[in-house]
């Protein structure tokens, strides 16, 4: 049962792909409507490109920080430790940008509406910035003594890692929610969103690129480098297609692009989970994080269950919500009207 | 403080924080299901008018659950890292489940039921309802089952000094999961049930002074309309309070049933598997079998030595035992017997181990905070039933059709929307208070399994600084409370726009002379029947 730990860590970072992949746009298009400068009625079209699902790609995340506690225990005590005040940022950040979802339609006044905007964007942003530092850091090594635990104080985990991940993850959500606009909108919206995408593309990819770089020349793996390769031509591919006019195929293709970028660097820092930089005998490895076999094999059977069961109704939802949005189709707010005095 | 005290502070915060969001969310999803295959069934516009405005107040609040779960899901790794290295494995399971089995059906279907509502069938879209909200009771099943494992570890043995699962089906059967759940759920009808009736009757009580329904002669209600008002207070509008009166009133006094008898047998397994908690609960110094009703004195005390001063000012003979038992003549075991017993089994000291940090080598405090358990336990019992005996009463007083014409009854109503919350809160208090000093409690009864527990003093993350903890609690702290008073706002807001501020339609409906609620176009609104 060796191969246990090792199928865990592929469903983890699985998870990881799902959660930036579909997450990914929508953590974009909150930047964009909250830091971006739209009408007021281009706002609420963006919102509701993600409204029926932002929340079901949010679990993602749940799931695998919940599945690195279940499977990996010393991965989610030290990792999540040791990032202790990044993460308490990002959690801030997770509730401002939720409620703000939920509550900007029900603002009344101007200036509560764009506090809410305010959280929405800056929510998003951060969310996406501390995301991406904390997996850069788990990919690229924290201070750890020989419990696994942080040394050198609250701000220890702070370096250009942490930084790079950020900006990869940030800039990623940015072009991936244009993308999902030219996909999802029609109008000016679909238009403008498609020109940026153009422009910008490659330059958005590169700190993604710079981070996985990072992590494959630090460990020599021949199949991380074929799955960078991968990623490399689902970019051409996604760049192309985008030219071409072909939205949903150049969108698929940038995702694809994401999912290898990831996957090479999951599979290059195998099987280290965690890299201490204080000794490399202190890492965190697939074989010294995990949980036991028998663990494995009940959360394996669920997952059998489990994955494809999310994945089916997950891809209905955005089967049903597929129609394309115009700033026409929104109809205006409604002000609640008190009936009693 | 220290960093230990911090971080507990802060789980005790978040958590009881969360759980004001979850009862209501648990119970009033269940309850707009329902709603929905009522109006399905009957094809009563007044159904469909339940459904959206409790519809509405339900997704308000469900947001709030949702912002605040993340943060716990997180917390067990930020600040309680050595529980959760030592838990893991047995531990991280439940978790893991809920995420994946309940938490992604709850969100994605809620999601199809928000903005469904004309894109789907509408069958299927009453299924996306009952999704959403059986996943809601999945997942507090297993959360409850995480949780009943620190108060009752089963289905495990130690190695290498970490607690591992042997045993899945004893985990996720515990006993003590299979008591807590009902009693969790059944709190939650509380939650609903009240819920209903205090809005509802504030509604009733409006339209009574404002003069829209009236009473004849005998009592008897005489429905009105509101012309100003259209269909915002129309006779279908006064269906829709006294309906839900009617049926929160009886979800409650139900649900407190099944509290009432789940928490005998929660009881029962207390007695056995964490006998310290129920003496505590009771300040009960001595062996005994009675239950103390009020009880004064210093039971604040920390340690045998003042047990003493405890003073029983009004106790029934025979109860706590038949609480604990069944019968009523087992003695209950006292604090000042058991503290020997669990020196003796568990130690003095704490040990002298790194892990303990500045506890290492200091005297183990048995006794938990008696004056939180004992009172924490009394509170639970008495909001509790003090809401379901006004149910009752809610019930006989609105049996000839609408509320009486008074000012303070109707505040009462209101107010009293806060009590189950009440009894919630204080039952989690006391459950996880009265578990200290330990995460996760030994007791070798039932299946239990002696070697593997811990304590709260060796569960924190060991260099995680006071600082750091102290930054989040704060920022935690703070954000919840302007939160919480965001979401009042709102919610006041919508329980005073009535109907319609649920249902837009229904003021389009009383405004546009063309009828038609969006113009010609049909097929945009196949695009968006929903939008924030
Ligand atoms: C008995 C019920 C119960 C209890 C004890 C808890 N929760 Fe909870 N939780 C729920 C019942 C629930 C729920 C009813 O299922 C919620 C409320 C609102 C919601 O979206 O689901 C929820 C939401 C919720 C979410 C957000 C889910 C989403 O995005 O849809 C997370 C991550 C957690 N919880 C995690 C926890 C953890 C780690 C807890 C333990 C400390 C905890 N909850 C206690
Ligand atoms: C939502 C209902 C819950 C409430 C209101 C609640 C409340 C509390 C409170 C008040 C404390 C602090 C006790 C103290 O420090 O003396 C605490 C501690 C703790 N609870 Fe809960 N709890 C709940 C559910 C859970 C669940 C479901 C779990 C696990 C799955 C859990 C795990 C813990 C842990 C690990 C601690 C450690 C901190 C400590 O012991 O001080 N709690 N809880
Ligand atoms: C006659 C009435 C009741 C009895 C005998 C009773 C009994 C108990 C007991 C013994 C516990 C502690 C379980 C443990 O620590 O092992 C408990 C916990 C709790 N009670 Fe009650 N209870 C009653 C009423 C209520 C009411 C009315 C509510 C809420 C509306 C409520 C909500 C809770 C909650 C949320 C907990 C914590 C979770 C749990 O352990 O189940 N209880 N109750």
């Amino acid at each position: 049962m060796d191969w246990l730990p090792t199928l865990w860590f592929v469903v983890i970072a699985l998870l990881w792909c799902g959660y930036l992949f579909l997450e990914g746009f929508d953590l974009g298009v909150g930047m964009l409507i909250g830091l971006g400068r739209s009408t007021e009625k281009r706002k609420r079209l963006l919102l509701n490109t993600i409204g029926p699902v932002w929340d079901g790609n949010e679990v993602w995340l749940l799931t695998a920080g919940g599945a690195t506690f279940a499977a990996f225990p010393h991965w989610y005590a030290s990792l999540f430790s040791a990032l202790y005040i990044p993460l308490t940022i990002v959690l801030v950040a997770l509730i401002f940008r939720a409620v703000a979802i939920e509550y900007r339609g029900k603002a009344i006044t101007a200036a509560t509406r764009k506090a809410w905007d305010l959280a929405l964007g800056l929510g998003s942003l951060v969310a996406a910035f501390g995301v991406g530092a904390m997996l850069a850091l788990t990919t690229l090594g924290l201070p750890l003594n020989e419990n696994g635990d942080r040394i050198g104080g609250a701000f220890a985990w702070l370096n250009w890692h942490a930084i790079l991940g950020g900006v990869a993850v940030v800039a990623f959500c940015w072009i991936h929610a244009l993308a999902f606009l030219r996909l999802k909108t029609d109008g000016a919206v679909r238009h403008e969103a498609g020109k940026l995408v153009g422009r910008w593309l490659p330059v958005a990819i590169l700190p993604l690129v710079a981070w996985a770089l990072l992590v494959l020349l630090d460990n020599d793996s021949g199949i991380a480098w074929a799955v960078m390769g991968l990623a490399v031509i689902a970019l051409a591919a996604s760049m192309i297609s985008g030219r071409a006019g072909r939205e949903g195929v150049s969108f698929i293709a940038l995702g694809v692009t994401l999912l290898a970028g990831v996957a090479a660097i999951f599979t290059a820092a195998y099987p280290v989970v965690l890299p201490s930089t204080i000794d490399p005998a202190f890492d965190l490895t697939v074989a010294n994080a995990s949980s036991t076999a028998y663990t494995l094999k009940l959360m394996s059977i669920v997952a059998a269950f489990g994955v494809p069961m999310v994945l089916a109704y997950q891809a209905w939802s955005y089967w049903v919500f597929r129609k394309r949005l115009r700033e026409e189709h929104i109809p205006d707010t409604h002000r609640v009207v008190s009936i009693i005095k | 403080m220290d960093a230990l005290e911090i971080a507990r502070w802060q789980f005790g915060i978040t958590t009881v924080y969360h759980f004001l969001m979850v009862p209501l969310t648990i119970g009033l999803g269940l309850t707009v299901a329902t709603l929905q295959t009522m109006w399905h069934r009957t094809g009563n516009e007044h159904w469909l008018r339940m459904t959206k405005f409790w519809g509405k107040l339900f997704l308000i609040n469900f947001i709030m659950g949702v912002a605040t779960g993340i943060v716990q899901e997180f917390q067990f790794g930020m600040a309680w890292s050595e529980y959760s290295r030592y838990v893991g494995d047995v531990f991280g399971a439940p978790l893991a489940m809920e995420a994946l089995l309940a938490f992604f059906v709850e969100s994605t279907f809620l999601g199809l039921w928000i903005f469904g509502w004309k894109k789907l069938p509408k069958r299927v879209h009453l299924a996306t309802i009952w999704c959403a909200s059986l996943a809601t009771i999945l997942s507090a099943y297993f959360i409850l089952v995480a949780n009943s494992w620190m108060q009752h570890p089963v289905g495990t043995k130690l190695v290498d000094g970490r607690a591992v699962m042997t045993d899945a089906w004893a985990v996720f059967t515990n006993n003590t999961a299979l008591v807590t759940f009902p009693h969790t759920i059944f709190g939650a009808f509380a939650v609903a049930g009240g819920f209903l009736l205090g809005i509802s009757w504030f509604h009733l009580y409006r339209r009574r002074k404002e003069g829209i329904d009236t009473v004849d002669a005998n009592g008897y209600v005489v429905v009105g309309e509101d012309p100003n008002r259209g269909k915002n207070r129309d006779k279908t509008d006064y269906q829709v309070w006294i309906k839900s009166l009617r049926i929160g009133a009886s979800v409650a006094m139900v649900a407190f049933l099944g509290v009432a008898l789940s928490g005998h047998e929660q009881a029962k397994l207390m007695f056995e598997q964490q006998p310290m908690k129920m003496a505590a609960a009771e300040a009960a110094c001595h062996d005994g079998t009675g239950f103390s009703v009020l009880s004064l004195g210093d039971i604040t005390a920390q340690g045998t030595t003042n047990c003493d001063n405890v003073v029983a000012v009004f106790e029934i003979p025979g109860i706590l035992s038949y609480l604990a038992n069944g019968d009523f003549t087992t003695e209950i075991k006292g604090v000042n017997t058991l503290i020997p017993e669990y020196q003796e089994k568990y130690g003095k000291y704490y040990p002298s181990d790194a892990s303990f940090g500045q506890y290492a080598g200091q005297e183990i405090n048995y006794l938990p905070v008696m004056e939180v358990t004992y009172w924490g336990f009394r509170l639970m019992i008495t909001l509790g039933g003090l809401s379901a005996l006004a149910a009752g009463v809610a019930l006989w007083i609105t049996r000839k059709g609408s509320v009486p014409e008074s000012k303070w009854l109707s505040r009462l109503a209101v107010l009293g929307i806060a009590a189950p919350f009440g009894a919630n809160a204080t039952g989690w208090i006391f459950t996880e208070m009265g578990r200290q000093p330990f995460t996760v409690a030994p007791n070798p009864q039932m299946g239990g399994v002696d070697q593997v527990f811990m304590y709260t003093a060796a569960s924190v993350s060991p260099t995680v600084s006071a600082g750091e903890m102290l930054f989040s609690l704060i920022s935690l702290t703070a954000i919840y409370g302007v939160l919480l008073v965001v979401e009042l706002v709102l919610l006041t807001r919508y329980i005073r726009g009535g109907v319609a501020s649920a249902m837009p339609e229904l003021e389009a409906a009383d405004h546009s002379s063309s009828g038609g609620p969006k113009g010609p176009d049909n097929d945009d609104d196949d695009v968006l029947a929903f939008a924030y």
